[in-house]
């Protein structure tokens, strides 16, 4: 039958059907349903890592121990996964292994963009490159085929397109699974350098016979029209996007496993072209190795290096101009930045802390990064998860080699703090910068859409968990100065900062409160109970119109500019009671709520 | 060629229910069908799109600047935001429905008023009241069915067995309130 499935449930179905028996992942838009789906799956044990190394190397473990294993991820969290991925290419697996990695031309959820293509052939692992939810399912199971087959990690390259559209996808069956036998080998797994060596040589080997593989793999294909003497080279979502614009009337190369890339097809495809068009997202990889074999082809000379390689894109660079649009005064739209939404427990943290004067806000990667959007404009610094703890570490420092006094507050949430905020506080801990380090804990991982954390009580399948409490955490580090706040309690908040900002040796402030758009759990429910069951309103006559409440930054709130009174949409307010914290007045009240 | 439905609208209206029903449709009367939606930050309240593609054969999961047959806004001003899309002899449906942005929200601009004549003088236009039928429907969530109903009618698809689709892909309590929206938001198109 054929179903719609989107790239990532592919690519979870692909690995059921390879007999995968392991999966771990760290969530990461656009990868994180890859996970989700598979933990779907009652044969594949699947769980949430603290982070992307910690997911490939339980993937690595499970490999060793003779099971199929598949770890997914982001393109930046094979940033955080490329310490053990470099050598798992050495050793090579018992059980095949494949490694997702998700990449976003055009940043839509990125805080950068990279072409992970370059990772493959850094790293020497094999990589496919899937166009559509069918081949991201066949690709899988290849993939696994060829991990085993050649005794090595297989990288599948998605990006978000491939990633998040659907097309049609016919299924195929699970089979009976084996495990494969376990036995200590050294000389495979234990990278001393003795080791190592050995392993570094016969990767030679290992990529010459996969070369040979690439060359006649059914996946790396030319389409020719003797017709023309154009000829178009293209990989992924780009074969697609130039089969709409070039159309048949061209010859296409389309490449599936772009490393090691099959020279020998790629040469007899050039030598018979007059032009080549080289299509493809981001790096100039498949430019590269053409132009090494000795060809001119067209590629980033023309086309934009970044974004992504939409029709619409690949016409303006060949021809000037998209297809023919209707022009019209766009002045009119106002844009949709994305806000904290109504009820959002980090709202009252920025609140109170865009108030203070002369302290540098380490941000990090999470909901709460809007904290650096008007009406708060509360961050100085964003770069990778777990960044901020350590970048305010070290701006410390150099702020205490100055007189002006500056303070920094670096601030995380609870699944970043996991992820790898935790060795940064350690940091914190052992070297003693004068640092107030809060921790946002809403009790998930809310950015990507709600996924459980060590922190939430709950494993990726849905099974109770043991809760580590960040508390303890940081009471283990050694921090004497450690307290937990209700960040709806703005008062609370603010004499907290007060305290911590007076003292002169690290703090860690803990804001709790779960994620407005959170399920809540049974311990939910008892642990804040009343959460969310309040509504606010505004009594208009007794607002003045000051507008106070709007720095609050709630979208359920709103201003009558002709009326000059403030408003709250009934719908949208979770009763957080942070405006009628902020009103002057007392203007904003709760709901008395009618008994029966 | 293929044809392109671009949905458009403001996160949380119900845009991914109404595409997923539609590309089921689709799919089982035999069509190639793609469908490419951005997920992540942009749904915190953002401007969402759904793009959908069908025919013999498709190829771009996307659809370019002045390639969309149809645009269907779910919001007033998300179909100023998206009409470069649309081609020049496309048709627009419009839910005549505001949802103000954080700028207006908070007081620093005003939502215009006049985007529905603005929209007919660029193209070919139906302004539908999606959230009053619902509304008379008795669940103003069903705005999303209703709006699919219009794109049902629009584009010609109304032989496909749309209630059995929804009896398959809905909550069993919610059929038969969405079959009366894709009826209702097909009888608001001429
Ligand atoms: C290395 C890396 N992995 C994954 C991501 C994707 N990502 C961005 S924010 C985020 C979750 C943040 O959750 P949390 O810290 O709990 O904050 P919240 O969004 O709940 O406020 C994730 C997984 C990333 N940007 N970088």
């Amino acid at each position: 039958m054929r179903t719609l499935m989107t790239g990532d449930e592919a690519i979870a179905r692909g690995a059921y059907e390879a007999g995968v028996v392991f999966a771990a992942a760290y969530p990461g838009t656009p990868s994180t349903e890859i996970l989700e789906n598979l933990a779907h799956y009652p044969e594949i044990y699947s769980e949430w890592s603290p982070n992307e190394k910690v997911a490939l190397e339980g993937a690595i473990g499970a490999s060793i121990a003779g099971g199929r294993a598949i770890a997914s991820m982001k393109h930046v969290g094979l940033n955080v996964a490329a310490d053990p991925l470099f050598t798992f290419a050495y050793t090579g697996v018992n059980g095949g292994t494949v490694i997702i990695t998700a990449d976003e031309p055009g940043q839509y959820s990125s805080q950068n963009e990279q072409d992970n293509r370059n990772y493959a052939k850094a790293a020497k692992i094999p990589m496919l490159e899937p166009s559509d939810s069918q081949e991201c399912l066949d690709m899988t199971k290849l993939a696994f085929d060829i991990s085993e087959q050649f005794d090595t990690p297989v990288l599948i390259r998605m990006t978000t397109r491939v990633c998040h559209s659907k097309s049609p996808v016919i299924t195929g069956e699970r089979p009976e699974v084996t495990l494969k036998p376990y036995e200590r080998k050294g000389n495979k797994y234990v990278c001393v350098p003795a080791v190592a060596k050995k392993l570094r040589v016969n990767i030679e080997s290992r990529t010459a016979k996969l070369k040979e593989f690439s060359e006649k793999c059914i996946y790396n294909k030319a389409e020719y029209n003797a017709e023309s003497n154009i000829g178009v080279i293209s990989s992924g979502i780009s074969y697609y996007y130039a089969k709409e614009v070039f159309g048949s009337g061209v010859s296409h190369l389309k490449l599936a496993m772009t490393w090691p890339l099959p020279l020998d097809l790629i040469k007899d495809f050039c030598d018979r072209m007059e032009k080549i068009y080289i299509i493809e997202e981001n790096d100039p990889y498949l430019e590269e190795a053409v132009r090494a074999l000795g060809f001119k082809p067209l590629g980033k000379d023309i086309f934009p290096p970044y974004d992504e390689m939409t029709p619409d894109t690949i016409r303006k660079s060949l021809f000037g101009e998209t297809l023919p649009t209707i022009s019209a005064d766009t002045e009119v739209v106002i844009n949709r930045p994305p806000t904290l939404c109504a009820g959002c427990p980090h709202r009252g943290f920025f609140y109170e802390i865009a108030k203070r004067k002369n302290v540098m806000i380490s941000g990090d990667i999470g909901c709460y990064t809007l904290g650096m959007a008007p009406p708060y404009n509360a961050m100085d610094s964003t770069i990778c998860m777990g960044a901020s703890l350590s970048i305010g570490h070290g701006a410390q420092r150099v702020f205490d080699m100055t007189d002006r006094g500056t303070r920094v507050v670096s601030v995380l949430g609870d699944s970043t703090f996991f992820h790898t905020g935790m060795n940064s506080l350690l940091n914190v801990a052992y070297n003693q910068s004068n640092t107030i380090n809060v921790i946002l804990d809403n009790r998930i991982t809310g950015m990507t859409g709600h996924q459980d954390n060590p922190g939430s009580g709950y494993t990726a399948s849905g099974e109770s968990a043991p809760m580590i409490k960040i508390e303890d955490v940081a009471k283990a580090f050694g921090f004497r100065n450690i307290r937990v706040v209700n960040p709806n309690d703005l008062q609370q908040v603010s004499d907290v900062l007060d305290e911590l900002l007076a003292l002169d040796e690290p703090s860690v402030l803990i804001t709790r409160w779960p994620c407005a758009l959170k399920k809540f759990s049974p311990e939910d429910k008892m642990e804040f109970a009343g959460a969310y069951t309040d509504k606010f309103a505004v009594d208009q006559d007794t607002c003045i119109g000051c507008k106070l409440c709007m720095k609050a930054g709630c979208p359920a709130l709103s201003f009558d500019t002709k009326a000059k009174k403030a408003a709250i949409s009934r719908t949208q307010c979770l009763g957080c009671s942070v405006c009628a914290q902020v009103c002057p007045k007392d203007a904003i009240k709760k709901e008395v709520r009618q008994n029966g | 060629m293929a044809k392109s439905v671009l949905l458009v609208g403001v996160g949380g209206q119900g845009t991914i229910l109404a595409s997923k029903l539609l590309t089921t449709g689709l799919l089982e009367a035999g069509y190639e069908v793609k469908m490419s939606e951005i997920h992540g930050m942009s749904q915190r309240g953002g401007s969402v799109s759904s793009q959908v593609r069908y025919g013999e054969e498709v190829f771009s999961p996307v659809i370019e600047l002045g390639g969309a047959d149809i645009l269907v806004s779910f919001e007033l001003m998300e179909a100023m935001r998206w009409i470069e899309y649309l081609k020049p002899d496309g048709q627009i449906i419009v839910n005549n429905y505001k949802i103000p942005p954080m700028p207006v929200v908070m007081g620093e601009c005003e939502y215009p008023e006049d985007i529905p004549e603005r929209l007919c003088a660029l193209a070919q236009t139906t302004i539908v009241d999606a959230a009053a039928i619902a509304n008379d429907l008795g669940n103003p969530r069903v705005m999303n069915v209703v709006l699919l109903g219009t794109i049902i009618k629009a584009m010609g698809l109304t032989q496909i067995d749309w209630e059995r689709i929804i009896t398959q892909n809905v909550k069993p309590a919610f059929v038969d309130i969405n079959i009366e929206a894709i009826k209702a938001g097909m009888n608001a198109v001429n």
